[in-house]
């Protein structure tokens, strides 16, 4: 009796590792998650708008009815990426994801303080290879560290009213998303 | 031979222990600093880098793309403020003010993070549309049928989720439930 007790306890911590293991792991493994989903329609690099959530049919779940929303799924391999968004009437974000869908980073167009956002994407290390004096000049554009080489950038804009929509939409069919060398 | 049955036996319980825990606080949505006011809860560290494990596998699981906390702050409720579960079929009233914030929108979901089909084509409200008191402060009927003012129909489903998120806020991971950050009350009106 006392042994299998014993190892009824020992199997117990054993589950314990497995519990975490599993928890840590489970992000690295997902084929469901947003990254996923998203990479079924969204080419590399370019800004896809989204199309907006029904009961029948949504790409993601728990998508806000009320905003339209476009995203630019990176990867920086090549070099850094230029974002570019007029903002609309009510209200923009711009939120950035790793891989593993955890957002690093946010920004609205109050923060902003434009009519256009601007964003530099690069990694830690294009970063610290940028020359110092092209940070100079580039002073007044917004630079933004990625922790990993792809990730997603989402863009959404507010309807506040149903029929303001398409308003919303339209702003963010300007967005850009490109290569940094390939803009200038 | 005894060896081999005491091993099994133990890798066995080690499977079903951490595998079980896994499922429970995946399907639990557990996480760690939850911003709970009356019925609606929040994680707003979710929306950061400092996201916890089971946040991330949280999300991993479920495919949605957190609210970035630079963005907003999303509340959940699955309960009115006795603790009952919400359930469609019912009259639920939301009354009350939000916290501070720019824009706020409030959105009814299934279990499953999925819109609720209904015959307006309305799957929640934006700060903007809601019919408001002389004081700002508004209510909000979750019913199965029409209701004046603001009516959010629940599609007739038995059990539904809401979501209040809150646009440009300064709730974040430093809040304290309290005074400064009023939530609507949840409360059932009628049930048939």
């Amino acid at each position: 009796m006392m042994r299998w007790l014993l190892l009824a306890l020992g199997g117990a911590l054993l589950g314990g590792i497995v519990h975490l293991a599993t928890i840590i792991i489970l992000p690295r493994t997902a084929t469901q998650d947003a990254y996923s989903r998203l990479a079924r329609i969204a080419p590399v690099n370019t800004v896809t708008p989204l199309p907006a959530p029904t009961p029948n049919a949504a790409i993601m779940p728990f998508m806000d009815p009320a905003f339209a929303a476009a995203v630019c799924r990176y990867d920086l391999s090549q070099g850094p990426l230029k974002l570019s968004l007029p903002v609309s009437l009510a209200y923009t974000s711009v939120s950035f994801y790793t891989r593993t869908d955890v957002a690093y980073y946010a920004i609205n167009d109050r923060a902003a303080g434009k009519r256009v956002i601007e964003l530099d994407l690069m990694t830690v290390e294009q970063h610290n290879q940028m020359p110092e004096n092209e940070e100079i000049t580039a002073a007044d554009r917004l630079i933004v560290e990625s922790p990993t080489l792809t990730g997603l950038i989402a863009m959404r804009a507010l309807a506040p009213e149903p029929g303001l929509m398409p308003m919303a939409q339209s702003s963010l069919a300007a967005a850009k998303c490109v290569r940094a060398d390939d803009n200038n | 031979m005894r060896l081999l049955l005491g091993t099994l036996f133990a890798l066995v319980v080690a499977a079903a222990v951490g595998l079980g825990a896994t499922y429970f606080a995946l399907t639990r949505g557990a996480a760690f600093g939850p911003l709970t006011i009356r019925s609606w809860t929040a994680w707003p560290k979710t929306g950061t880098v400092d996201a916890d494990p089971y946040a991330q596998a949280s999300i991993a699981r479920s495919g949605r793309l957190p609210t970035a906390l630079g963005d907003g702050v999303a509340f959940t409720a699955l309960n009115d403020d006795k603790g009952r579960v919400l359930d469609g079929r019912c009259a639920v009233v939301l009354s009350g003010v939000t916290p501070a914030a720019r824009f706020w929108t409030l959105t009814l979901y299934n279990f499953d993070g999925e819109l609720v089909a209904n015959s307006l084509n309305r799957y929640g409200f934006t700060s903007q549309e809601i019919v408001r008191h002389a004081d700002g402060s508004f209510e909000i009927v979750v019913a199965p049928r029409a209701n004046p003012g603001n009516w959010l129909p629940t599609g007739g489903v038995e059990r539904y989720q809401l979501l209040l998120r809150l646009y440009d806020t300064a709730v974040g991971v430093s809040t304290k439930a309290g005074r400064e950050v009023p939530m609507p009350a949840v409360t059932v009106r009628s049930c048939p």
